[in-house]
């Protein structure tokens, strides 16, 4: 019996350039999510904040969020699980609500890349890598997923132009949804010939750093329906982690977190990979959306490429998958992501997902990934 | 020379394991094994949270073992601007893989994943020392 329902999901618009403050972008996620509740600042009674460290010079940014949006006194939070960190503040919600220690919990993803430059931000990614071991080595996220494309096309001869596809999809629902950073459709030939950044990834196979937030706002299931008109309620939670290293991996062509994620998430729905009626998924390059593809089970492993060849993760496919634009056309603010994802599900099952409404879901899936597979998280929501 | 000096940025100036970078000094890329329970550890680790053992010893890694995938990473982040293209390389032993670079004497062309490779101890700019992957 599924006892937290999310009642309220906003985001800002993901840019390059945000010109706002970090409290200032909270505001506008928190607004949107606000939108329509019978709830008001004061009875927010947590909040969680999500980001990624070092972007910003703001020591403890949950107490100057929560303060700016007047939260205070509630208790605030802060969690981090690098790019599932607002999917993991979800999770911390949920816990403190079924616990029964708080009622109504606002989690809030934020992330401003755009205060460093785009060679200082992927240093900083790549420290969240292993620092003592493989980041001296020159570590990146787009290295340690080009690893991965590597290995899937070495296990199971993936071809780029596959990977592509993804990418052309993401730009399709990209160029429809006024909320992502990059607003144009590309063409397969776009995607081939754009510059490597790390072999076989190309610069199109790659997502794009933004400034942005998001907010989703989570309350007992008691109150759900007084709140608002149509509760969405969290029926499966799964969460893992995997090693820093990359030496530490023993598969190459899928992630294993992911995997586990996924099984708890499903088993403590009472559902399988086959009721899923619409999923976002983790796609911060194109080969992390075909690995989710395996590791979700909507495809067997080795099988993920003909889900797009065919066309089936499109909105009027068989699984409809980031049909948002995904974090490749979106962009991806690091700690705004979970929250952005579960946004999208949340409009998705509410029948409001105007730009490209999948056809009456009832069940939908978040597969949140952090690092280069160091943390998975899995959220199965239900109308 | 201590840990500061390990890669081509070091992000950590102290580790009891340290000691790798002295074996490297002498040309050997070592492993540790734990004296009580004798797992094997790739990078090394000097405590066994599973025996609660600090006490290792170090192990050379001197048989080949198997590129098991790579990436040429043509985008260097901050400090490793000049340094691109370089080519990042995980390799299998069997017990464990070991992260590192592959040697740039190898044309690219040439490096494909299955390919046997050992890991030797290379010299680089302003003092730093590091261990790459060459055809064994």
């Amino acid at each position: 019996m599924p006892d937290v329902a999310i009642v309220g999901a906003g985001q800002t618009a993901f840019t390059r350039k945000s010109g706002m403050a970090l409290r200032e972008m909270c505001f506008d996620a928190y607004k949107e999510a606000m939108e329509g509740l019978d709830l008001t600042n004061k009875t927010i009674d947590a909040s969680i904040l999500c980001s990624a460290p070092e972007y910003d010079k703001q020591r403890s940014p949950a107490g100057s969020v929560s303060e700016y949006l007047e939260f205070t006194p509630a208790p605030a939070f802060y969690i981090e699980s690098v790019c599932s960190s607002s999917s993991m503040g979800l999770r911390v919600a949920w816990s403190m609500i079924e616990a029964g220690l708080h009622k109504v919990v606002a989690v809030i993803g934020v992330q401003k890349m755009s205060e460093l430059s785009s060679r200082d931000a992927a240093e900083r990614m790549g420290r969240g890598g292993d620092i003592i071991w493989e980041s001296p080595f020159g570590l990146t996220m787009p290295a340690g997923y080009g690893m991965y494309a590597r290995g899937h096309m070495a296990q199971h001869g993936t071809t780029s132009e596959q990977l592509a596809k993804i990418r052309v999809k993401a730009a399709f629902y990209g160029a429809k949804n006024p909320k992502a950073t990059y607003r144009k459709e590309v063409s397969l030939q776009e995607v081939l010939t754009s510059e490597t950044v790390a072999d076989p990834l190309k610069r199109f196979d790659c997502c794009a750093n933004a400034d942005g937030a998001s907010c989703i706002i989570l309350v007992k299931g008691d109150i759900a329906r007084s709140v608002c008109k149509v509760p969405i309620w969290v029926v499966g939670l799964g969460a893992a982690t995997d090693t820093m290293t990359m030496s530490g991996r023993t598969l190459l062509s899928g992630l294993k977190c992911a995997q586990a994620a996924a099984a708890e998430a499903y088993k403590m729905a009472k559902v399988t990979s086959a009721d899923i009626d619409v999923a976002e998924v983790h796609d911060c390059f194109t080969i992390a959306e075909l690995m989710a593809y395996e590791d979700l089970g909507f495809a067997k492993p080795g099988q993920g490429v003909r889900l797009i060849e065919e066309k089936q993760t499109y909105a009027d496919g068989k699984i409809p998958v980031n049909v948002d634009g995904g974090l490749l056309s979106k962009g991806h603010p690091i700690g705004a992501t979970g929250g952005s994802q579960i946004r999208t599900i949340v409009r998705q099952l509410r029948g409001q997902a105007t730009e490209a409404q999948v056809k009456d879901p009832e069940i939908g899936l978040v597969h949140n990934i952090g690092g280069i597979g160091q943390y998975a998280n899995v959220t199965i929501l239900k109308r | 020379m201590g840990f500061e000096n390990f890669g081509k940025v070091s992000f950590t100036a102290e580790t009891k394991a340290s000691d790798f970078v002295t074996y490297l000094e002498q040309g050997k890329v070592m492993a540790t094994k734990c004296r009580k329970c004798g797992a094997v550890s790739f990078p090394p680790k000097m405590d066994c949270p599973s025996c609660f053992e600090s006490s290792v010893d170090w192990i050379e890694v001197k048989a080949p073992g198997k590129l098991a995938t790579y990436t040429v990473v043509t985008y260097g982040p901050t400090g490793f601007e000049d340094d691109a293209p370089y080519t990042l390389g995980l390799v299998d032993y069997g017990d464990f893989k070991v992260f590192g670079r592959i040697c740039r004497d190898i044309p690219t062309n040439e490096i494909k994943v299955g390919m046997t490779v050992r890991a030797v101890a290379t010299k680089l700019p302003d003092n730093h020392i590091a261990y790459e992957f060459v055809k064994a």
